[in-house]
């Protein structure tokens, strides 16, 4: 008997991760956590619980935070992912990075990469949160370094900075790399 | 926690997922939203041999609403129907109970259909349907039939679709005018699955109180609903709430589990139902 890994089906599955097409030959069942990852080696985005639980995985797509272990890559053709590393450089950090420097809104990082989406992706529809709607905002992701003190003031920091260079007319892609297109809407 | 190998079915239309479900229908799941299937994929819960993604499927997607009820199709996802306005003015019960759903993230990608497909017992969206004596509307090779929510849900994760029917949109009734409706749960951390939640509609007419009735999340095996129209009393000023709480202590039969224990839960929704009946009568 054929062992059913041999005859495993692949397909070629086209993604446009941070505005640029990429391309890999991947079984069905490739989630896209780990197509970012091992096909991909886009290593920002981590896994943690690969479950939906944790949201150290979530990405955006079309602009929407979505857990990336909670898709299969095919279903991501057609579709518009950003991830962590499209959200800022190291010289260039977009807004909820900068935030989460300055106040130490990290320890190990592990959860880091799910945060700085999810909040990236709240702060376009919600540009001035309160204390309480920052916490409600983050209430999908776990940290188990911070006691999430510091990522609630992270948070309100970064909608500050997010303000500050909108009013100093940076450019909205420097802002933040998302909904470009105006998509925002799970398709 | 990665799925077992699957043969991956992409239609674009209703008819030709029907068809894939005709001939793969035993050994096959259909995936939409996936927040609930993929988990189980992972965990190897579930291994179907077949998956059939819908979510390529044209015209799954809309949110009508008439005077009948709100028509919600099966790729509407929760986040969508959330903000959908039309939707909350004929049902606010839908919002009240959809921001309960899981978090954002899961909201922006699981559907409200695929909720009820899935007919977790702790799932909000059943137990919604069933209040408002909705409808689930199935294609199968025979066409479309719809299945009243009292005969959808068959048992925990158990409905009355056959494998080779698609659950293509669901119907939410509407309630009579003067109808006041409120969903109450209680999770130990956010977004968790809710030990205990309770959805309420109470209809008043000349300041009186002419109907009361309740469904149940992680309480009940399926969700059925509870008049406790008695129970409440005539006056929307003084309802019996101890009359309420006895109620729902006597109609719910939750399990215990390491979360809470079935005492627990029986007497936290009893409280939660006490609480509801007085916010929603307040208002």
């Amino acid at each position: 008997m054929t062992h059913p890994l041999a005859t495993e089906q692949l397909h070629v599955v086209t993604v446009s991760v941070n505005g640029v097409r990429r391309t890999a030959t991947v079984p069905a069942r490739r989630l896209l956590s780990d197509f970012l990852r091992h096909d991909l080696a886009l290593t920002g985005t981590h896994v943690g619980c690969e479950h939906g639980v944790c949201g150290a995985c979530t990405v955006l797509v079309d602009g929407a935070p979505m857990r990336s272990c909670l898709m299969f890559a095919v279903q991501a053709q057609a579709h518009e992912v950003t991830t962590v590393e499209g959200l800022g450089t190291i010289e260039a950090m977009g807004p909820v990075q900068q935030a989460f420097t300055e106040c130490h809104g990290l320890q190990c990082g592990f959860c880091t990469p799910g945060f700085v989406t999810t909040i990236t992706a709240y702060l376009e529809e919600s540009p001035d949160p309160s204390a309480d709607e920052a916490r409600e905002a983050i209430s999908g992701n776990l940290c188990r370094c911070t006691g999430y003190q510091n990522i609630v003031k992270s948070v309100l920091r970064a909608a500050e900075l997010r303000r500050d260079r909108l009013a100093a007319g940076w450019e909205r892609s420097n802002c933040a790399v998302v909904n470009e297109g105006g998509a925002g809407e799970p398709s | 926690m990665k799925p077992a190998p699957f043969v991956h079915h992409a239609p674009t239309s209703v008819a030709e997922a029907v068809e894939v479900l005709r001939s793969v229908g035993h050994d096959a799941k259909v995936l939409a939203g996936g927040q609930s299937l993929i988990p189980i994929l992972s965990m190897r819960l579930a291994s179907p041999g077949h998956l059939v993604d819908i979510n390529a499927v044209a015209g799954l997607d809309t949110v009508q609403v008439s005077e009948d009820g709100v028509r919600v199709g099966a790729l509407v996802r929760h986040a969508q129907l959330a903000r959908d306005e039309a939707a909350y003015a004929a049902l606010p019960l839908l919002r009240q109970a959809l921001v309960h759903v899981a978090h954002p993230a899961i909201r922006n990608r699981g559907t409200a259909v695929g909720s009820i497909a899935h007919a977790d017992a702790a799932g909000e969206l059943p137990a919604v349907l069933t209040l408002t004596a909705g409808v689930v509307e199935a294609v199968g090779p025979a066409g479309v039939r719809d299945i009243p929510a009292g005969e959808f849900f068959v048992g925990p994760l158990e409905t009355a679709l056959a494998d080779d029917e698609l659950a293509v949109a669901v119907r939410f009734g509407r309630f009579p005018a003067g109808t006041r409706t409120g969903f109450a749960e209680l999770a130990r951390r956010s977004g968790d699955y809710a030990l205990a939640g309770v959805a309420v509609a109470i209809t008043l007419q000349d300041k009186a109180v002419r109907s009361a009735t309740a469904s149940f999340v992680s309480v009940t095996d399926v969700p059925d609903v509870l008049d406790l129209t008695t129970a409440v009393g005539p006056d929307p000023a003084a309802p019996d709430l101890d009359a309420v709480a006895d109620a729902v202590r006597a109609h719910v039969t939750p399990d215990g589990d390491i979360h809470a224990t079935a005492d627990y839960r029986r007497m936290l929704v009893a409280e939660l139902t006490r609480r509801l009946v007085t916010e929603v009568l307040s208002r």
